[in-house]
């Protein structure tokens, strides 16, 4: 069933997903820098200080995959990566609370700090920050009578990561605030105690990337999918019209007053196949995706905000052929 | 060094080559790739990833006249040129979409 405007599109059919006839998947175009910039169009659709979704539209989807590739492994964030231990004296083992902690979210700003040299022995204060964390469990001598709650019996028998406490080296203490460098979230839980346990670490956070450790990713997620469109061939009214409207997620398929259903929004769409499971509607739809329209969904862990991320994943790939093109032009 | 050329063609003319990069994989294998497959001249555009525990990429440019490197390098440019455009467009939306 062509469709009338030149988007290319994949067809998801009952038993397989073709690729419109007319087209020849992308790859045969010439490559024209000042075609793609016609083409290509970003939507910001939803964004906020964690989360965002945005289209990219009229690209190939090598860029694109470039692009979630460089958010989850190669933009840099800072991350606990040492733990000096005196003193673990509570049921978790040393490497598993090392583990734990390394885990935790800061939210320093990794732009504002430089990358640990291989070699040094040290951390200076433009590469590192340091942090405390001395906790001792004891029994809380003003208990209430009749409580077995943990919370009454001890003190400190949780250990948040808002327990953490930063120590600046050197002049950080005026570069950076307080409350621009901690752990993202206060109430992590990194361990439980009871009497007579004690903590006394002091942990240390460098900035690294996501290829070394997952850690040092600045997204939780980073993904895309291509818009999926639904297209009614017929009209369906009555039951058949409820039936069509179960097959899909709510709000792609809307019934109006006369009982007749229409595509309402088709861009939150599953894409799941259950239409083709009911004879009597399978003929009224067809299911498809724009095989050049990539929604992104770019997640934060809370250091940088989720468009901040995706330029800075973007400036990498572009310092990568700056950097390989001068180096090319030494070359023979 | 994080490019070098592997040997094997040397008696291949300036149009073959076979280019080696540390620590690179399909991250710019692929989109770098994907431009200079389209370029007019290209006979042939590939890379690959020889081994998973390897942190190198080898990246193979056959053409027809131009020399490979001159490919290579042209590769280069449109590929920045289009992270320069991506990173315009999207930061020019992001205030479009805070001034909302």
């Amino acid at each position: 069933m062509p469709l009338k405007d030149e988007k290319p599109r994949l067809f998801l059919e009952e038993f397989r997903v073709k690729n419109a006839p007319n087209d020849y998947g992308m790859a045969d175009e010439k490559w024209s820098f000042k075609k793609f910039t016609k083409k290509f169009r970003i939507v910001i659709v939803r964004m906020d200080n964690f989360e965002m979704e945005f289209d990219l539209i009229g690209i190939q989807p090598a860029f694109a995959n470039a692009f979630r590739r460089l958010m989850l492994s190669e933009v840099p964030s800072m991350a606990i990566e040492k733990v000096m231990i005196r003193n673990n004296t509570s049921i978790i083992q040393d490497e598993v609370l090392a583990h734990r902690l390394g885990l935790i979210p800061l939210k320093a700003d990794p732009r504002l700090f430089e990358y640990r040299p291989e070699d040094a022995t040290a951390g200076t204060e433009f590469d590192t920050l340091e942090f405390t964390m001395k906790v001792k469990c004891t029994v809380n001598k003003s208990q209430p009578k009749d409580s077995y709650r943990a919370e009454d019996l001890y003190e400190n028998h949780s250990v948040y990561s808002s327990q953490m406490k930063w120590q600046p080296m050197g002049n950080q203490a005026s570069v950076h605030k307080e409350a621009d460098i901690g752990p993202v979230h206060p109430d992590i839980l990194v361990s439980k105690m009871r009497p007579g346990h004690e903590l006394d670490l002091s942990l240390v956070a460098v900035k690294g990337i996501g290829k070394d450790h997952a850690k040092f990713s600045p997204v939780a997620t980073a993904s895309y999918r291509l818009l999926p469109e639904v297209t009614l061939t017929r009209e369906v009214r009555g039951s058949e019209a409820t039936l069509l409207q179960s097959c899909f997620a709510p709000g792609v398929i809307g019934i109006d007053s006369e009982g007749r259903a229409y595509v309402r929004d088709a861009r939150y769409d599953t894409c799941s196949r259950n239409v083709y499971r009911y004879d009597e509607i399978k003929d009224a739809v067809v299911l498809s995706r724009v095989r050049d329209h990539f929604i992104f969904n770019v997640e934060s862990v809370g250091a940088l905000q989720p468009n901040v991320i995706f330029v800075e994943a973007v400036k990498i790939l572009r310092d990568k052929c700056k950097s390989f093109l001068d180096e090319l032009n030494k070359f023979n | 060094m994080k490019v070098t050329e592997l040997p094997g063609d040397e008696d291949s003319g300036p149009t073959c080559r076979t280019y080696v990069f540390q620590n690179e994989s399909h991250t710019l294998g692929n989109a770098l790739k994907c431009i200079i497959n389209r370029y007019e001249d290209v006979d042939f555009c590939g890379y690959t990833v020889p081994h998973p525990a390897e942190n190198k990429m080898h990246f193979r440019i056959q053409s027809k006249e131009t020399p490979a490197l001159e490919i290579l390098k042209r590769g280069f440019q449109d590929l920045e040129k289009v992270c320069e455009h991506t990173i315009d467009v999207f930061e020019k939306e992001v205030k479009e979409f805070n001034k909302m």
